[in-house]
């Protein structure tokens, strides 16, 4: 059983200088057999062995992670949490995240740091304008929370933003959505790797699968560093190294993987209480706990594995922030770092069976998959343990490729993915 | 970021190019016979290689050529560069 985490853990634990708190988490080693096996110590994969454990009464389950928990996209995002989607479909999963989000670090005892600060997205032309308000009408009538809000509105609710008409690109408007926020991105991961821990998954970290091994149509283990796992039921989440997984078992997944890179600056006083962001110039930026403006850029245009990214990248979106906002001329930037996401051509996510029966794939997040996190994990969790797609999620499976029937994000959502 | 060695123009910086994606992917020769499968599969799916893999690049802010590629994605290295309609190397 795991001590609570409260102010008086905290103020005991004081007394032994910090020294004595016990593990957030085992090290195990595999055993011969689990009932599943998730692929991906990410916040995504972590979340799906937290439910599965919770609500669905599996705890013969392990998560395998190549690298080191959270190491991968988790600790790499820029943290920004939203649900205003376009489609019916996006919305319904997006929002169905937001609403665990808004109770996580009760759940999980485990302070994730979610922050409901506000989510802008600035209009620059006309057609930004016309997509963003038709997206607030879209949402309101999907019940999430959206207003437009016209160049003074803005300036007033973010006073840092240069307005001026005179820019190269002029804020004409924007929406704000304020449940939106951000949250402490390694949080997230920890927080759920305690709570799945405790309840008696097998977090097993290093540990690389090398090849998912069949009989038939049906799973029957996956080949790791560490030896062969039995298992019939097998859940993928290996956001940017999806594909690679995907090859072993002879599928080929509609995704590319492709660098997308953030920085952030030396720590400043407060100076931005929300999260702006941009789609036509591309340039994202909130501020984190600590003080570092933490920006967004975009991805590079070519497949890489590499987690780096192209200069002209970061140079374009510091071009867009500085003409933003004029008062960071003289920031300096910290660190800046690469993540290789995975980008489905409708920029939805895939979260779905296969044609390989015990085999299960969630995917194709792109840019945007932090946000999505705790229901990513509820959903794809219901999949596997059911073996059929919950109804939220029901669009977002593999078949649509085939069918036609794509959930188009690709700009509808008319912000940065 | 890279330096590439346009087959036409030599060595420029990446950032002229547009990458094209997957090489050798052909257009379908009978679309009308094609399942819808099938055409998932000339439209959508993808290796997505990590190591070898061919794609075709185009030096948009240059001669605006197309040409092939072999680079490993997993370091970026360039290994090849072939013009359109040459045979991809077999190795």
């Amino acid at each position: 059983m795991k001590n609570k985490y409260s102010v008086f853990s905290l103020i005991k634990n004081a007394f032994s200088y910090h020294e004595n708190w016990q593990r957030a988490w085992k090290d195990p080693t595999p055993k011969k057999e689990y009932d599943a096996v998730i692929v991906g110590g990410g916040g995504h994969g972590l979340a799906t062995a937290y439910y599965l454990a919770k609500k669905h009464n599996m705890k013969n389950i392990a998560v395998v992670e190549k690298g080191w928990i959270g190491g991968g996209n988790t600790g790499r995002n820029t943290t920004i949490i939203r649900s205003n989607y376009l489609w019916d479909a996006s919305a319904g999963l997006y929002d169905h995240a937001l609403k665990i989000w808004e109770g996580l670090s009760q759940e999980l005892n485990y302070n994730v740091m979610f922050s409901q600060r506000g989510v802008m997205n600035l209009a620059h032309n006309l057609q930004d304008v016309r997509d963003l308000k038709r997206r607030t009408h879209a949402n309101r009538l999907n019940n999430i929370d959206a207003v437009y809000l016209n160049t003074a509105e803005i300036k007033k609710f973010c006073p840092i933003i240069n307005t001026s008409p005179d820019i190269r690109y002029p804020v004409l408007g924007g929406t704000l959505q304020q449940r939106a926020g951000t949250a402490r991105h390694d949080a997230v991961a920890w927080g759920y790797a305690r709570g799945a821990d405790e309840m008696g998954v097998d977090i097993i970290q290093n540990c690389e699968v090398k090849g998912i091994k069949r009989i038939g149509n049906s799973v029957e283990g996956i080949e790791t560093t560490k030896g062969f796992i039995k298992t019939k039921k097998v859940g993928v989440v290996a956001a940017g190294h999806s594909s690679v997984i995907a090859n072993m078992a002879g599928l080929k997944l509609p995704l590319e993987s492709k660098p997308l890179q953030a920085l952030v600056s030396e720590p400043v006083k407060p100076i931005i209480d929300t999260v702006v962001m941009s789609n036509a110039v591309h340039a994202y930026v909130s501020q984190s706990d600590k003080g570092e403006l933490v920006i967004g850029a975009g991805t590079d245009d070519y497949v890489s594995y590499s987690q780096k990214g192209s200069h002209q990248i970061v140079e374009g979106t510091l071009n867009a922030i500085l003409e933003l906002y004029p008062i960071f001329s003289r920031m300096r930037m910290l660190r800046q770092w690469g993540g290789i996401v995975d980008i489905c051509p409708d920029a939805s996510p895939i979260l779905s069976k296969t044609s390989i029966k015990g085999l299960y794939f969630n995917c194709g997040w792109g840019t945007g998959g932090f946000k999505a996190t705790p229901g990513s994990g509820d959903l794809f969790a219901h999949t596997i343990a059911n073996d059929e797609p919950h109804k939220l999620n029901v669009a977002f499976n593999l078949n649509r490729f085939v069918s036609g029937d794509l959930v188009d994000e690709h700009g509808a959502a008319a912000v940065a993915h | 970021m890279f330096i590439i060695n346009c087959p036409y123009c030599g060595e420029r910086d990446q950032q002229e190019f547009k990458a094209g994606g997957e090489a050798h992917i052909e257009r379908p020769k009978q679309p009308t016979e094609l399942s819808d499968d099938e055409w998932a599969g000339y439209l959508f799916m993808r290796k997505n290689i990590k190591g070898v893999q061919f794609e075709r690049w185009n030096h948009a802010h240059g001669c605006r050529k197309w040409f092939n590629m072999v680079r490993d994605t997993s370091n970026d290295e360039i290994k090849l560069i072939y013009k359109m309609g040459e045979k991809p190397p077999s190795e």
